[in-house]
């Protein structure tokens, strides 16, 4: 199939299309806009239902019902938008509904800016709502790998029975690049969703349906989160996904997700012209966080030390440095807000710190 | 190869657009390319331009803070973007509707009277098209007829009686700087 040129945001929505996604509740915030855009536009086309809701609030209960009942759905924001979702993405994750939520980042805290950020990496990863539960966090960081992780999204939240989270960041969600779709079915086998509220039938043989996460008695609430850990433990031992770029025989380890790792391969080339070995580690699941990988990749022989560029105060570092555990010296560069860094700042700081 | 550009103008003079064209044509000549518009709270007749990178590797950085060739469509985006040339590089400016020059002399500078000839041929819609022939002129980065596929796919079977006009104003803006 012919390359097409494509922004990132219709791109996503195509490829959640793609993979069967026929519903999606959203409500307008830039610069995300373009998705429940071309949803208006396609879903009616294809069978299914696109509708703008009042609010973010009632967005995502819309998604809590449909998953209920077994669609494919999703829903999109932004920072702002996504935080007044967090209620309903914990109430979600405890009556252990699949769906996809899509976050193209901008600058916060508060309003914040309509400029690229990575200020969500703790809401995204540590919790964001109430209670113990995690949801899986795939950091694209490019219109392509946007578009070939909607079907492992989707895939991933039936197999796991979990929200999953998209976290990319205005500049992938506006940015042109060729894209394919490759039309693949998801090679993974998903269970019928029995456990689905589609109307009950006594002629077969399954009982009634209910979707809840109340449960008054502590022992029937610990059966639920025992599940849930369990489920995460599976998770983060089969579904972490990070890529190694140029780390054999590296002095310098980059560490940056998503928009900013490309940056980061930027100032990798620039180094290399300079004669400085530097290579980046880049994690595609942001939870489960690639621990091992970091840890093996930081702590290698020939690494003097890991610098992790993020636009924001220092989210991930948290993270990379629990990973490490202190064996490395671990970095950081980056600002709040959406100052995004160069790859001309990211090699002169790597200079500051080999003089240092 | 790489080619880092930035498209800058005032909304509706069609920089997006152009970049967009010159975006598509790279990717149809395979090679790498992003396009990535400043999306601020823009209106008519504020500023809007978009960063456009074509690589035969893959992109690394989609955002172009130094650029091997800037284009210029009104005067606020000349004092915006000058600096932003890179030593060497190329500053393409619409001299029909900006009165001042440059002022770096480390670069080649176009003076493009771009309005001017869009209205000869008939059209001041293809003041953009022109600019474009003429950065495509110098650059060499993609080819006009690759530019003239990517807009039939903007403009559709419908629209595509528009192409001879456009292939016109490519043709003037690289004649006008030869």
């Amino acid at each position: 199939m012919a390359k097409k040129l494509m922004k990132g945001c219709e791109a996503v929505a195509e490829a959640a299309i793609q993979a069967g996604c026929r519903y999606f509740f959203g409500y307008p915030i830039t610069p995300q806009n373009d998705i429940p855009e071309y949803m208006s536009a396609r879903l009616p086309k294809v069978g299914g239902c696109f509708l703008q809701s009042e609010s973010e609030v009632a967005a995502i209960n819309m998604v809590y019902g449909a998953a209920g009942a077994g669609a494919r759905v999703m829903t999109s924001s932004s920072s702002p938008g996504i935080s007044l979702k967090m209620e309903g993405i914990s109430y979600l994750a405890g009556a252990e509904l699949p769906c996809v939520i899509v976050n193209m980042m901008r600058g916060g805290p508060g309003l914040g800016s309509i400029q690229a950020s990575q200020g969500d990496y703790f809401q995204t990863t540590k919790g964001g709502g109430h209670g113990d539960y995690h949801v899986i966090a795939l950091a694209p960081s490019s219109v392509q790998e946007a578009i070939d992780l909607m079907q492992d999204a989707f895939d991933l939240a039936d197999l796991y029975r979990t929200p999953v989270m998209i976290l990319a960041d205005g500049i992938i969600g506006q940015m042109m690049e060729p894209v394919e779709f490759h039309n693949e079915q998801s090679s993974r086998a998903i269970p019928e969703k029995i456990w689905a509220a589609k109307g009950y039938n006594p002629n077969e043989n399954r009982p009634r349906a209910v979707i809840n996460s109340l449960y008054i008695e502590n022992e029937e609430l610990q059966e639920l989160n025992d599940r849930l850990q369990g489920r995460y433990q599976i998770i983060t031992e089969t579904e972490t996904r990070c890529e190694l770029y140029n780390t054999e025989g590296a002095e310098v380890i980059l560490c940056a997700y998503g928009t900013i790792a490309r940056i980061c391969k930027s100032a990798i080339a620039l180094a290399a012209k300079e004669g400085i070995k530097v290579g980046l580690v880049r994690p595609i699941t942001i939870w489960p966080f690639p621990t091992n990988e970091v840890r093996d990749t930081i702590c290698g022989g020939s690494v003097k030390f890991a610098l992790d560029v993020e636009v924001n105060a220092g989210q991930m570092l948290e993270d990379i440095k629990l990973a490490v555990n202190g064996e490395k010296p671990v970095h950081f560069l980056g600002r709040p807000g959406s100052f995004v860094p160069t790859a001309d700042e990211i090699l002169e700081r790597i200079k500051v710190l080999r003089r240092a | 190869m790489l080619e880092q550009n930035i498209f800058a103008g005032f909304g509706g003079q069609g920089v997006l657009l152009i970049g967009k064209l010159l975006a598509e044509a790279g990717m149809f000549e395979g090679r790498e390319v992003t396009w990535l518009p400043s999306y601020g709270p823009e209106m008519r007749g504020g500023t809007a331009n978009c960063s456009v990178v074509v690589s035969d590797q893959p992109v690394a950085s989609p955002i172009v803070t130094s650029a091997s060739a800037v284009v210029a469509m009104n005067e606020p985006s000349l004092d915006k973007f000058e600096d932003a040339v890179l030593p060497g590089g190329k500053l393409f400016i619409n001299s029909s509707i900006i009165a001042k020059k440059a002022t770096r002399t480390d670069i080649d500078v176009y003076y493009v009277p771009c309005n001017e000839i869009a209205d000869e041929l008939g059209n001041p819609k293809v003041a953009n098209m022109v600019m474009l022939g003429a950065y495509i002129e110098k650059t060499k980065c993609v080819g006009f007829e690759s530019v003239l596929d990517a807009l039939l796919e903007t403009l559709g079977e419908r629209k595509a009686h528009l192409i001879p006009l456009n292939r016109e104003a490519l043709n003037r803006g690289a004649a006008s700087i030869r």
